[in-house]
């Protein structure tokens, strides 16, 4: 090496040291730490010398006996099951009706983004009021177009809809991210459709959705995991009731780690979620290969 | 395309407005009446008249004015560390050679896949008995919150400012090298001024994180007088919940800033969530 290479390493290890740093204790310490605690019993407050090893204990616990788990998994499995692809296509239908050159595009893309802005404890009291089966805006529409009103929140059956409805309504960031992808597309190619006579929808299955694809696949990735942290909402409207129909996957988590201090118990919880997100995020990779096209990807 | 008829796509348009937009004033109606009108039946769409004291008494029932200032600092500091050693990391990652540079920058990206889930709990109890060791307390302070900021922050905008960083023309740099400019001079003086539009949207966006943020001031503050305005909200919810007018009013002053700010800073917002898009 140069001296002048061996002064531009240095520099740059320099640069990045407070990323280098906190990579190593706060991200790659934490997680190898969090493995071990998996295999132990301890509150994590108490001196280290009272954590006891207890193998595989928690795993099998957690697998075989453990009725809550059990809920909290399925909740937020089927809530990502029916949330991520309702998400998708609200914000494909959105973005596809804005990129239509309509007027007033930047008050509708305002109105539709606004909400996913603005998530957090003060909308889920929002949600929570415009769901109130007695005095809530929704029950009182339903009850005007003569409609069932459910219970909702108060209703195992339909409390898990309310978080999925709320997870459509702040869709606005995957429709923006769908809307820039859509205005990427090459008009050349459409006029070279229309040539050919092809019809709208054949334009569209043709050359929107393959050029579309590889943004249509980061929301894909992103929302699966999104969809296992769902947290604050269900902390706020629910606490993971009623019976635990809301029981999400990081709140019991969190009332594991910090209302009960079983921190072994729940770094276990937390190595679970890791491998299952790991496992769906290089499913969606992998299968990607069948669905997901790159521009230049024959020429290159 | 130009001459079809566009009428239908109008009315969803405004019809799905309606529905994005019902939340919002349901809840600012509500925060304007009366108790006796917030549980009438059926409901009234206008809050007639409307009970201005309904934000004055949200307001002095807890207090918001200590949470407000908690707030603003916790989140200002965190935007602050962010922009700071974020452009730093990422202008190494851009630019500087050094070995190990592109592994670890593989590594940067897939730990923007990692939930945050898997490190919060050795996390937390590292700070915990950090006690031990410092004689000082850091657990229901703030700064278990902001240290991380200050280590480059979240690699969603290391990776941002990377990608900008990478499209400033490279001679610049080099004239000024030549010039005797060290590296440090560079970024901070040809650098970063040539940066406003990536470094704004970084701000934006990392403010309205952590401004939002709630697991992370509910798992390490547990004193009053050190909550943010997301946990001083959920308090009122547990003391005040039946008093749905006053949470109504509480939650609208919650999202005022935010919606300042959106409305303020919409153009580099929309840029910066349709970057993160593209380049993904």
């Amino acid at each position: 090496m140069t001296r002048r290479a061996k002064r531009e390493a240095l520099e740059g290890i320099l640069f990045a040291s407070p990323w280098l740093i906190g990579f190593v204790f706060f991200t790659a310490g934490p997680m190898i730490a969090s493995f071990l605690l998996s295999f132990t019993r301890w509150n994590g407050i108490t001196p280290l010398h009272e954590l006891k090893w207890i193998g595989a204990e928690n795993y099998v616990k957690l697998l075989t006996t453990d009725h809550s788990f059990a809920k909290a998994f399925r909740n937020t499995a089927f809530y990502a099951v029916v949330a991520v692809p309702l998400g998708l296509a609200t914000a494909l239908s959105l973005a596809l009706m804005l990129n239509q050159r309509v007027r007033g595009l930047a008050a509708f893309r305002t109105i539709f983004y606004l909400p996913s802005v603005v998530s957090g404890v003060a909308t889920s009291m929002l949600w929570l009021w415009l769901f109130n089966p007695s005095f809530g805006g929704v029950n009182w529409v339903l009850h005007l177009l003569r409609l069932p009103e459910p219970g909702w929140l108060t209703d195992e059956s339909t409390a898990l809809w309310v978080f999925i409805l709320m997870s459509v309504w702040g869709v606005g960031n995957t429709m923006l991210i769908t809307l820039a992808g859509l205005q990427e597309v090459p008009t050349h190619l459409y006029e070279a459709a229309a040539l050919d006579g092809a019809s709208t929808l054949s334009r569209f299955r043709h050359v929107t959705l393959p050029m579309l694809s590889p943004t249509l696949f980061f929301n894909l990735v992103m929302g699966i995991i999104g969809s296992f942290q769902v947290f604050t909402s269900a902390y706020v409207m629910t606490g993971g009731g009623p019976n635990e129909a809301t029981l999400f996957y990081v709140l019991y988590l969190y009332q594991k780690a910090f209302e009960q201090f079983q921190m072994g118990y729940a770094s276990a919880l937390a190595w679970i979620l890791f491998a299952v997100v790991l496992a769906l995020t290089l499913l969606v990779f992998r299968s990607s290969r069948l669905w997901v096209y790159y521009e230049g990807e024959l020429s290159s | 395309m130009k001459t079809r008829n566009q009428w239908p796509i109008y009315l969803l348009l405004v019809f799905c407005s309606i529905l994005f937009i019902t939340p919002f004033l349901f809840a600012l109606s509500s925060s304007l009446k009366k108790l006796d009108a917030v549980y009438a039946y059926p409901p009234t769409l206008l809050p007639v008249p409307p009970q201005w004291s309904n934000y004055e008494k949200a307001v002095t029932s807890l207090p918001f004015g200590q949470f407000l200032m908690n707030s603003v600092f916790l989140t200002l500091a965190c935007v602050a560390g962010q922009l700071v050693t974020g452009a730093l990391v990422a202008y190494s990652f851009a630019r500087l050679r050094w070995p190990g540079r592109d592994v670890m920058f593989l590594v940067l990206l897939s730990t923007m896949m990692l939930p945050g889930q898997v490190t919060m709990i050795p996390t937390f109890i590292l700070w915990t008995h950090l006690r031990d060791f410092t004689g000082m307390d850091w657990v229901g302070t703030f700064k278990p919150l902001i240290v991380p900021s200050f280590l480059g922050g979240a690699p969603i905008f290391i990776f941002l400012m990377r990608q900008f960083f990478k499209g400033i023309p490279v001679e610049l740099e080099e004239a000024a090298r030549i010039d005797g400019c060290s590296t440090f001079e560079i970024f901070w003086r040809i650098v970063l001024p040539l940066s406003r539009p990536v470094l704004t949207t970084v701000a934006v966006l990392s403010f309205i994180g952590h401004w939002h943020d709630f697991m992370g001031p509910l798992i390490y503050l547990d004193r009053v007088e050190t909550y943010t305005l997301q946990l001083g909200l959920r308090m009122f919810q547990t003391v005040n919940g039946g008093f749905t007018h006053y949470l109504m009013a509480a939650s609208m002053l919650v999202l005022l800033p935010v919606l300042v700010l959106f409305f303020v800073a919409q153009r580099q917002l929309v840029q910066g969530i349709s970057l993160t898009g593209i380049k993904g």
